[in-house]
């Protein structure tokens, strides 16, 4: 695959942005429950819920950049019974509106409760806001997944582990910022933020080594038999209609070389869970949860999540022959070794 | 209901790409158009084509044989296409099964390409909107044209007969007979789309000649008359 490098930005950074907004309502509920402690609600919920709206803000933004027709993009939210696309186009201005308007109620101060459940749990608008909000961050979560998950021709995608991969990276990157956030603002959540980011990317490399694992070995449905429905074992193209490359071999084919492939595969396997735990570990051991430390483990995993769309969660990294249908006519060849990114 | 579809003979296809030419000549200029093209005259040409011809060697040389595929959209009755597109810009037909696109709906985000098994959608980088082919529907519908021109572009244009157009939903019509008669086949039915358009796979059509047929079996003296060119000239030799 050659996905437009908005559409990277987008699905990267709206990840991030439910991530850090999951964080925050993690840390208000722990510390309803007396685990934590109380945030201050302008500096840190307010904060933190205008950071996360301007990950989601910008990665909205990006996306209108893969569109030919930016300006009809209000039409997709049209087909929201059947085209899980159209879902997210409704679900995200949902979350980003409730996360928006979760942050004003804070910064406002209107954190009064409005009832008590058994005596107990003291409930107030921030609190109902934020369930509201973390059930939209996770509706996001799967309906951009399902989005890539949901095309059962390009096999590498049409798995669970795409939804699962897609939550626990956007999780993973989503605290690490929140340790990060926390760092900055000197508050004392940064061990928490971190632990929890830590799980998560354990949790994502194992559910992404499991991706790798199933793409490896799979055995695609549809061969060039098929494709032509000739039956024979032996079958060369020729000619692919063409000279100089159409829609389908700019689409579909990276044009990147194996070599290249290689190389982001590791790179990406050490930035993203290599890294950001022995940076934290780094940090832990220097007691010093500074903010250059904390950026430094936000930033691999934003640029690893990154690179992790480009060249897999969703897709092999593995060459793959693009066993893909006529697609294989278009460019078999020129080149059989092109793999999906 | 009906479902109009094309049938593509592999057997007859020379490979000429008339249907190429004359589709692309036909859709640039009419209802779907333009079909723009990138550097048409220089290094690295491109364009949109809703219909393109490729080629394949099957076998291992000296014994191959070339086949010619003419691919285009296959207008499946279970469209993958339609159903993921966020505007409703994608849409089958009601009447006729035709899988077309609303050009003044697309958004162009291209995803309903990702969802085509069979690569037949391309986007246009002039208007930037998904096209793909209409089975030349302002043809087909339009009713002031003679009934025997109401037939796609590429349909008219094969110099072999390659291709057939028609209702496959009809069990006399031409295409279901010659998908009926002559093995006509989907592509990739592996997965559930159920493309309207067949093929009619490569067949070997052989005489079959015995020794006894060369003379008749039925002469008493089996004794046949000399050829005519054991006579000498005849009249057919000296005449031009």
């Amino acid at each position: 695959m050659h996905p437009a490098f908005s559409v990277i930005f987008l699905t990267t950074l709206i990840g991030v942005g439910q991530g850090l907004f999951l964080a925050l309502i993690t840390g208000q509920v722990y510390s309803l429950a007396n685990l934590l402690q109380p945030q201050d609600s302008v500096s840190f919920y307010a904060m933190g819920s205008a950071l996360s709206l301007v990950f989601l803000v910008v990665g909205l933004f990006a996306s209108f950049f893969h569109l030919g027709h930016p300006e009809r993009a209000w039409r997709s939210a049209a087909k929201w019974r059947t085209s899980w696309l159209s879902r997210e186009v409704i679900v995200l201005p949902v979350f980003m509106f409730l996360v928006a308007v979760y942050g004003a109620v804070h910064y406002f101060g209107l954190t009064k409760p409005l009832f008590v459940v058994q005596g107990v749990i003291e409930v107030d608008a921030t609190l109902i806001l934020g369930v509201l909000g973390a059930i939209a961050a996770f509706a996001l979560y799967v309906c951009t997944a399902m989005i890539y998950a949901s095309i059962k021709f390009i096999e590498e995608w049409h798995s669970p582990l795409t939804l699962i991969n897609f939550t626990l990276f956007g999780l993973a990157s989503g605290f690490m910022l929140a340790a990060a956030f926390s760092a900055w603002n000197g508050v004392d959540l940064v061990g928490f933020f971190g632990a929890w980011a830590v799980i998560f990317t354990f949790a994502a490399g194992v559910s992404r080594g499991l991706s790798l694992r199933r793409n490896r070995r799979l055995v695609h449905k549809s061969t060039l038999q098929t494709a032509i429905g000739i039956r024979h074992n032996q079958i060369e193209q020729k000619a692919q209609g063409f000279m100089g490359g159409s829609f389908n071999t700019r689409e579909f084919f990276h044009g990147a070389s194996i070599k290249t492939v290689r190389m982001v595969y590791w790179f990406f396997l050490i930035v993203v869970f290599v890294l950001p735990v022995l940076l934290l570990g780094a940090s832990h051991w220097l007691v010093s949860p500074y903010l250059p430390v904390g950026l430094c483990r936000t930033v691999p995993g934003v640029a690893g999540r990154a690179l992790v769309f480009l060249c897999g969660s969703e897709t092999s990294a593995e060459p793959v022959l693009p066993v893909h249908g006529l697609r294989i006519c278009c460019t078999a060849c020129t080149n059989n070794s092109f793999i999906f990114l | 209901m009906t479902q109009l579809a094309l049938v593509i003979d592999l057997n007859v296809c020379v490979g000429c790409h008339a249907c190429v030419t004359s589709c692309k000549e036909w859709n640039t200029s009419g209802w779907a158009g333009p079909l723009t093209d990138h550097r048409p005259y220089d290094k690295d040409p491109t364009g949109t084509f809703f219909n393109r011809v490729q080629t394949f060697e099957v076998g291992e040389f000296p014994k191959t044989e070339t086949v010619h595929f003419p691919k285009s959209c296959l207008h499946c009755e279970e469209p993958p296409c339609v159903p993921v597109c966020p505007t409703g810009a994608s849409y089958k037909r009601e009447d006729n099964g035709v899988v077309l696109v609303d050009y003044d709906k697309c958004i162009g985000c291209k995803y309903c390409s990702w969802a085509c098994p069979y690569g037949m959608r391309e986007i246009d980088e002039h208007q930037k909107v998904m096209k793909k082919c209409t089975l030349c529907i302002d043809r087909i519908t339009n009713e002031t044209l003679p009934e025997a021109e109401r037939k796609p572009a590429c349909v008219l244009a094969c110099p072999t007969s390659a291709r057939l157009f028609g209702d496959v939903h009809d069990p006399d019509s031409e295409v279901s007979m010659a998908i009926r008669e002559q093995g006509g086949y989907q592509l990739m039915p592996e997965w559930g789309t159920k493309p309207a358009n067949h093929y009619l796979p490569r067949r070997k059509t052989r005489i079959q000649i015995f020794e006894d047929e060369l003379e008749r079996a039925n002469n008493p003296l089996r004794k046949e008359a000399p050829l005519p060119a054991a006579e000498g000239e005849t009249l057919d030799d000296v005449s031009f």
